[in-house]
């Protein structure tokens, strides 16, 4: 499944761009891109540094809009919906979010719910077991009186997370949601994610630098290279090594993981020592 | 009516309630705290609104002050407090709000304390607008107060389009207003030096900020003004403080970054320019009362109720302290506040270096 469909499935698919040019002022990272985001699935975006993966997220989640083509959510360019609409549908979590000093943890997750009340709604009974549903979810329900501040890079992290779960979304990006992390909360985070998107059915898409997550917890991968897509498909039909190769010029050997018998990148490096 | 003042279910923190009337059509989260002290802080600024208006060449006792208040005075006690002195008390209460709801606005678009429409430029460019009218085309009260609103929108925008890089940060748009802020006023000394000794000095006082003689005349349109600005900033507060996430987390959540930006600035300018057309430009206020708010509820960021509240209680005393520091001469409140808000200012300054 290395063939790049370009005209979505019948049954098309709740988010999808379509043919799109996207990039910064004049500096062009994708050309005539498209891409589908399968419902339901937990999609991972993989590539080099550069490649376009961050930027194609922001345009998935009209954060640019793109030069040419369109994104489609729902049926209609996601450019025609009111703002707020789309902040129901789609959640977004960026690589770098400004917590306000002196915010408490509930009060940033309860910011969430922007996009659910109005202006005589401010603060319903859903908004409020969202946010408690959101902080149970990413554990943070004892933090929930400190102040953002004070917490540990991975405790952050796990309340942006419960934030964009109070959003209540189908649709949840993530850019880059592990990298801060050290390695435990970088897998506690996935399992998170990998239960929202079994439990809830919520389609989840993150951009990862680790190939060895993607296989393991992506239902569906999208590789990257120079801001276009050279593999798409469920790690273990795509992931080999001569993509690994292709897309991050790596020389490796791949395994089964013995747990999860995904398919598991050894970099072949340099001779091993010993 | 149901679960009317129940605590949330949720630690926010601080006491909050959930408020939720007509079966949850209406709702809101209360911060019992913040109430509490925007209440009090009215209260004291009423109070001493009270005491002022008690006060000067002829004493009214305060039981007096509040029957003539509620219409129910002697003919002279009531010339005298209700026609002599409330507007210049009244208006003291609402520009100081006006203007703690500017500086909230700017502080938090800016997302910096000193990010405030005294410091950008805002109040050299009014008055340079106000300069021009009096000195060169010796204009009326209204002429000068037109001089001033133009003055300062053009200065605002000036600001904004030399800050304007893909979209304006705070911090860029702080130095660019200093910047442009220390040009004006090396103009505005170049204008108070060439004009004649009379015209110079009315100028200065008006340059000054004060409210000395005004009265109903100046109180009736900055009241109707004011009755559309404070509303439609109240309801600009929600994406506002979404906006404090950073632009993308904000439009992620539905915000139209740009779009909000923009009106919060046009709102923060209107406010500030009907504060300086009415009394001139009165310095300090905006910038310090969003802070001090912000001290006492112990909120994340600056809102806008509390520094108005914060506000308005500051140019009262301001005032009262201009009326009757050096009695019987009346100094200009603006003298007051730059000099109460020059202390502020320093002891801010410090922090901050003392934070980096």
């Amino acid at each position: 499944m290395n063939q790049i469909d370009p005209v979505p499935p019948a049954a098309a698919p709740r988010l999808f761009a379509e043919g799109v040019t996207i990039g910064y002022d004049n500096r062009i990272i994708s050309k005539d891109l498209s891409v589908a985001i399968p419902d339901r699935s937990f999609t991972v975006i993989v590539g080099a540094n550069a490649c376009g993966k961050s930027t194609l997220l922001r345009a998935l989640s009209r954060l640019i809009k793109p030069a040419a083509g369109r994104v489609v959510l729902d049926g209609a360019a996601i450019s025609s919906y009111p703002a707020k609409e789309v902040a129901r549908r789609l959640g977004l979590l960026p690589q770098t979010s400004i917590a306000p000093e002196g915010i408490t943890v509930a009060d940033l997750i309860a910011r969430g719910r922007y996009p659910h009340q109005k202006l005589l709604q401010q603060w319903s009974h859903a908004d409020e077991a969202a946010v408690i549903a959101a902080m149970e979810a990413t554990k943070v329900t004892e933090l929930s009186h400190r102040l953002v501040d004070e917490l540990s890079g991975g405790q952050r992290q796990r309340v942006w997370v419960a934030m964009v779960l109070a959003q209540e979304t189908p649709l949840l990006l993530l850019d880059e949601p592990t990298t801060f992390l050290d390695i435990t909360h970088q897998i506690e985070l996935l399992e998170l994610l990998d239960g929202l998107n079994r439990r809830n059915g919520q389609t989840i898409v993150a951009v990862l630098h680790d190939l060895n997550h993607a296989c393991r917890y992506a239902s569906h991968i999208i590789a990257m290279r120079d801001g276009q897509v050279i593999a798409e498909g469920p790690p273990r039909e795509i992931v080999t090594a001569e993509l690994v190769e292709r897309v991050f010029g790596l020389p490796c050997i791949i395994i089964d993981d013995p747990i999860a018998h995904t398919p598991l990148v050894i970099p072949r490096g340099s001779i091993p020592k010993t | 009516m149901s679960n009317l003042g129940l605590p949330a279910g949720i630690d926010f923190g601080r006491p909050i309630r959930s408020l939720r009337w007509f079966g949850g059509r209406v709702s809101l989260r209360f911060d019992i705290k913040t109430a509490t002290i925007c209440l009090t802080l009215l209260a004291i600024a009423l109070v001493v609104a009270l005491v002022t208006l008690a006060s000067g060449d002829y004493q009214v006792p305060l039981p007096d002050v509040v029957r003539a208040l509620l219409g129910q005075g002697e003919g002279r006690i009531h010339m005298v407090v209700v026609e002599w002195r409330l507007p210049r008390t009244a208006l003291a209460l609402l520009l100081g709000a006006a203007l703690g709801m500017g500086g909230a606005i700017f502080q938090s678009l800016t997302r910096n304390p000193l990010g405030s429409p005294d410091i950008i430029g805002f109040d050299a460019g009014a008055f340079t607008g106000a300069l021009i009218v009096i000195t060169l085309l010796h204009g009326s009260y209204y002429a000068i107060a037109g001089g001033a609103l133009f003055g300062g929108l053009v200065t605002a925008l000036v600001v904004y389009a030399l800050a304007y890089n893909r979209g304006v940060q705070g911090f860029r748009l702080i130095i660019v207003g200093i910047g442009v802020s220390a040009m004006l006023t090396a103009l505005n000394t170049w204008i108070l030096l060439r004009a004649k000794l009379e015209v110079a000095m009315a100028a200065a006082i008006w340059g000054a900020g004060t409210l000395n003689g005004l009265d109903l005349d100046r109180l009736f349109p900055a009241m109707i003004i004011l009755a559309v600005l404070m509303p439609l900033a109240m309801l600009m507060s929600r994406p506002m403080g979404q906006l404090e996430l950073g632009d993308d987390a904000a439009r992620a959540l539905g915000v139209n970054a740009e779009r909000t930006r923009l009106a919060l600035l046009v709102l923060g300018v209107a406010l500030t320019a009907t504060v300086t057309a009415t009394a001139g430009p009165i310095g300090f206020v905006a910038l310090s009362a969003p802070q001090l708010a912000r001290r006492l509820t112990g909120t994340a960021s600056v809102a806008i109720l509390p520094a108005a509240a914060m506000g308005a209680l500051l140019l009262a005393v301001a005032d009262f302290v201009a009326q009757r520091a050096f009695a019987p001469t009346q100094i200009p409140v603006g003298i007051v506040t730059v000099s109460l808000g020059g202390i502020y200012f320093v002891w801010l300054l410090l922090r901050e270096a003392r934070r980096q």
